[in-house]
């Protein structure tokens, strides 16, 4: 058998062929069972684009429920709370093209709020506190309630179930703290005539002339 | 003469500090409210505790440190505490932050304090305490805590002091004109230090050329000491911390490491002769050094300042020409900004007070175009590509932003004052660097809501599944307890052949109960003919007083016959029952 081996190159080339083929098939079949991934890391890459404030303004009950949708073929740009950047970060995650924010779920927000109980006109009827995705509200039963401002997402979901109309959303005031520079105007566009407006209002003019 | 390193890049603008140096440091008149901002160092902001109305001497603590990394802070004159509010301080945002203000008294009456001479024979760590609690922060820029940066809880020895005497900014003059005058109690300082860092062998001045008279003083001091005075070549900016320990040591610190980290140790001049007063004086940090100069000024020079003293202050007792100057800049040209007004107060950190006139430092011209020429790339003191960054920051390309170190930036404006297109660089980056802490927290705070979301979901779950079991229980035990009645009730009866009968279906159950009752009261023949013959008799008796009763009612007539007639036929009739069940028992 070694000698008609020897004696044939090419039967040779076959074995040793065949017998790697076989060799890394099995390790690749112990690597796959071994190290087989558990669920879906797509879901698990897209909830941490999204911004978590657990809203529901997309239609689903908080982020991961919509970053499972995602994976499964949903659109991207549900979310307002997130607004374009995060749509562009998750369409560059799954490479296809950023759409614009969908008006239909609401619209993206400037300033960051967080809610506020008037504390004299709260009556104690736990509704917002079961309301809140994030367990942010305290207080119980006939007694005031009153919002962890830190752990406040700005979800508004605690507004609505209000008997009392007692709960605001306020913007989150600048501090010194989170206070950052600004990016200067574009070099370039120091020039009146650079700017895209200044232009527009000399063609406006000329055609009134 | 020591060896030096040469930093990569660097400019040479105009250095403009001979103006502020023709005359002695001068004292001013105290102000007639200082206003002491809470956070004026790097860490948590100081707790006031004092009250409005409350009367302070100076030097003594009206707000606590909080915290490790925090310092108190002390007044600087004896007054009257007359605000603790949120005032607008040294800072580029032009935003309040809370403050204590003193009405001073006038008579600057000094609280009871009391100095350490023999300093070499106090722990270390008591020393460390005695500087903490004079409020001493680094006094070159950044203000970061001295006890802090002293502390020994670090794993390596300190084998190299380093004290920055650079001051490469052009303009300032504040550590050149201490040193000239108080090179003694410098080196005090000098020594304290030594003695605290447990005596490192290698202690360095580092001192650019371009001060020969500090030089000069400092040089009978050192004598036998040593401390070594290098002197290396004026160069902008040699002053940062790590631009500095290269220059003397030739080591490079890496990327997020601490000087201490390395065996090393740098602390501004201004600091040592703070610690100075602190140990020996017993005088907490409440006065520093601040150059005023500047073409709008009357006569540029230092002023030993109380820290609090409002700027507007200093300007006035200077002859401060308004309509030379429009602005007011805080620290020197290149690293400075802007003061929102003149009413802020001098902090610890505040060197320099900058009033050029227009033709000394006109208007920032427009930024044109980048053309790519590089020069920036070449000033950059710590080898970055000011220009790549320049782009991404402008694109808000974080990744790409940190890839190129962004974070390494000192912010010195080197690129910015070579570049021919006038691009204020800097700006850039800090608004970059904003954006990146900004998005890097709410990445922190998303995180954080996602925690919690998923707690809440898991409670609401965990709840949900706790009221299900307790229905489920509650349905079983109804059942169970269906049964036991049912199997207990034929387990009760005498009858054997209902007590085996199954337990679980509910309407046989019934039925067997009825039945195994039904049987139990047919149990035992003798009892019941007992019974009955009890009956019997008494329905007898009874039946006789009820015909008695008739008899009279009949003789006397009255309305009841009917009534006792019927009674006594009922009562017949029960013993006519009773006999014919006895009857049937007999049988």
């Amino acid at each position: 058998m070694i000698e008609l081996i020897a004696q044939n190159p090419i039967l040779a080339a076959l074995v040793a062929l065949v017998g790697l083929s076989i060799l890394f098939g099995a390790l690749l079949g112990f690597a796959a069972e071994k190290f087989k991934v558990v669920g879906d890391p797509i879901v698990e890459q897209i909830d941490e684009l999204l911004p978590q404030t657990q809203c529901g303004q997309c239609g689903f009950p908080g982020c991961r429920p919509y970053a499972e949708s995602i994976a499964a073929g949903d659109v991207i740009n549900k979310c307002p709370p997130g607004g374009q950047s995060t749509i562009n970060a998750i369409a560059n995650l799954l490479d296809v093209p950023a759409p614009e924010l969908d008006a239909e779920h609401g619209v993206e927000s400037e300033v960051k709020t967080v809610a506020y109980i008037r504390e004299d006109e709260c009556i104690g009827c736990t509704k917002c506190i079961q309301a809140c995705p994030v367990d942010a509200i305290l207080g119980a039963a006939k007694l005031m309630h009153t919002v962890i401002t830190d752990e406040c997402t700005g979800c508004d979901l605690c507004v609505e179930p209000c008997p009392v109309d007692c709960i605001d959303m306020l913007p989150v005031a600048e501090t010194i703290a989170d206070w950052k520079w600004t990016i200067p105007a574009k070099p370039g566009q120091m020039i009146a005539t650079d700017r895209r407006g200044a232009v527009a209002s000399a063609d406006h003019n000329e055609d009134a002339a | 003469m020591s060896r030096t390193w040469v930093t990569p890049g660097g400019v040479h603008p105009p250095e403009n500090k001979h103006q502020s140096l023709t005359q002695p440091i001068g004292q001013l008149p105290i102000p007639a409210k200082l206003v002491i901002p809470l956070s004026q160092h790097i860490g948590a902001p100081a707790t006031p505790c004092v009250e409005i109305g409350q009367q302070v001497l100076k030097g003594q603590v009206i707000a606590q440190a909080t915290g490790m990394v925090s310092i108190p802070m002390h007044a600087p004159s004896s007054g009257t505490i007359s605000a603790i509010e949120h005032r607008p301080i040294a800072h580029a945002s032009g935003m309040l932050a809370p403050c204590i203000e003193i009405t001073t008294d006038g008579a600057d009456t000094w609280i009871e304090h009391q100095g350490i001479s023999d300093y070499e024979h106090i722990a270390p760590r008591k020393l460390i305490e005695i500087v903490g609690n004079a409020g001493i922060s680094g006094m070159g820029g950044a203000g970061f805590p001295a006890a802090v940066k002293l502390n020994p809880g670090r794993q390596r020895p300190i084998h190299t002091l380093i004290i920055n005497a650079t001051e490469c900014e052009p303009y300032i003059t504040a550590d050149d004109s201490a040193i000239r005058e108080r090179a003694d109690e410098i080196v005090q300082g000098i020594k304290i230090l030594s003695a605290i860092l447990d005596h490192p062998h290698n202690i360095m001045i580092g001192i650019e050329d371009n001060k020969p008279e500090a030089i000069a003083a400092l040089a009978p001091h050192v004598e036998g000491s040593g401390i070594s005075v290098v002197v290396f070549p004026t160069k902008y900016p040699s002053g940062g911390e790590k631009q500095l320990i290269y220059i003397l040591t030739g080591k490079e610190l890496p990327v997020g490491k601490l000087p201490a980290d390395e065996g090393m140790v740098c602390i501004n001049i201004g600091t040592t002769y703070a610690i100075k007063r602190a140990v020996i004086d017993g005088e907490p940090l409440i006065s520093r050094v601040t150059t005023v100069t500047g073409d709008a000024v009357g006569t540029p020079r230092n002023y030993d300042t109380l820290i609090g003293t409002p700027v507007s202050h200093l300007l006035e007792h200077n002859q401060f020409n308004e309509q030379a100057g429009g602005r007011v800049v805080m620290g020197g040209p290149m690293m400075g900004f802007t003061l929102p007004s003149a009413d802020v107060p001098v902090v610890k950190t505040t060197n320099c007070i900058l009033a050029p006139s227009y033709a000394e430092i006109p208007d920032d011209e427009p930024a044109q175009p980048c053309i790519r020429c590089g020069m920036c790339a070449e000033a950059c003191p710590v080898s970055l590509l000011p220009q790549q960054l320049f782009w991404y920051a402008q694109a808000e390309e974080h990744d790409r932003l940190e890839a190129h170190n962004l974070f390494d930036c000192i912010e010195c404006g080197a690129c910015s004052y070579v570049c021919p297109s006038n691009i204020p660089l800097v700006q850039y980056y800090r608004a970059a660097k904003g954006d990146i802490r900004q998005a890097r927290d709410e990445k922190v705070k998303s995180d954080h809501a996602r925690e919690r979301f998923e707690f809440h979901k898991e409670r609401i779950e965990q709840a949900e599944r706790e009221k299900e079991a307790k229905r489920a229980a509650r349905r079983e035990a109804t059942q169970q307890a269906k049964a036991d009645h049912a199997a207990a009730a034929a387990n009760g009866s005498a009858a054997p052949a209902t007590s085996s009968a199954s337990p679980s279906s509910s309407t046989a159950d019934i039925i067997a109960a009825a039945q195994a009752r039904a049987a139990a009261k047919q149990a035992s023949p003798e009892d019941q003919r007992a019974k009955l013959e009890r009956t019997i008799a008494s329905a007898e008796q009874r039946l006789q007083m009820a015909e008695e009763k008739l008899a009279e009612a009949v003789n006397s007539d009255s309305g009841k016959q009917d009534k006792l007639s019927a009674a006594v036929e009922n009562t017949r009739q029960k013993l006519e029952q009773s006999k014919s069940k006895l009857a049937e028992l007999a049988e």
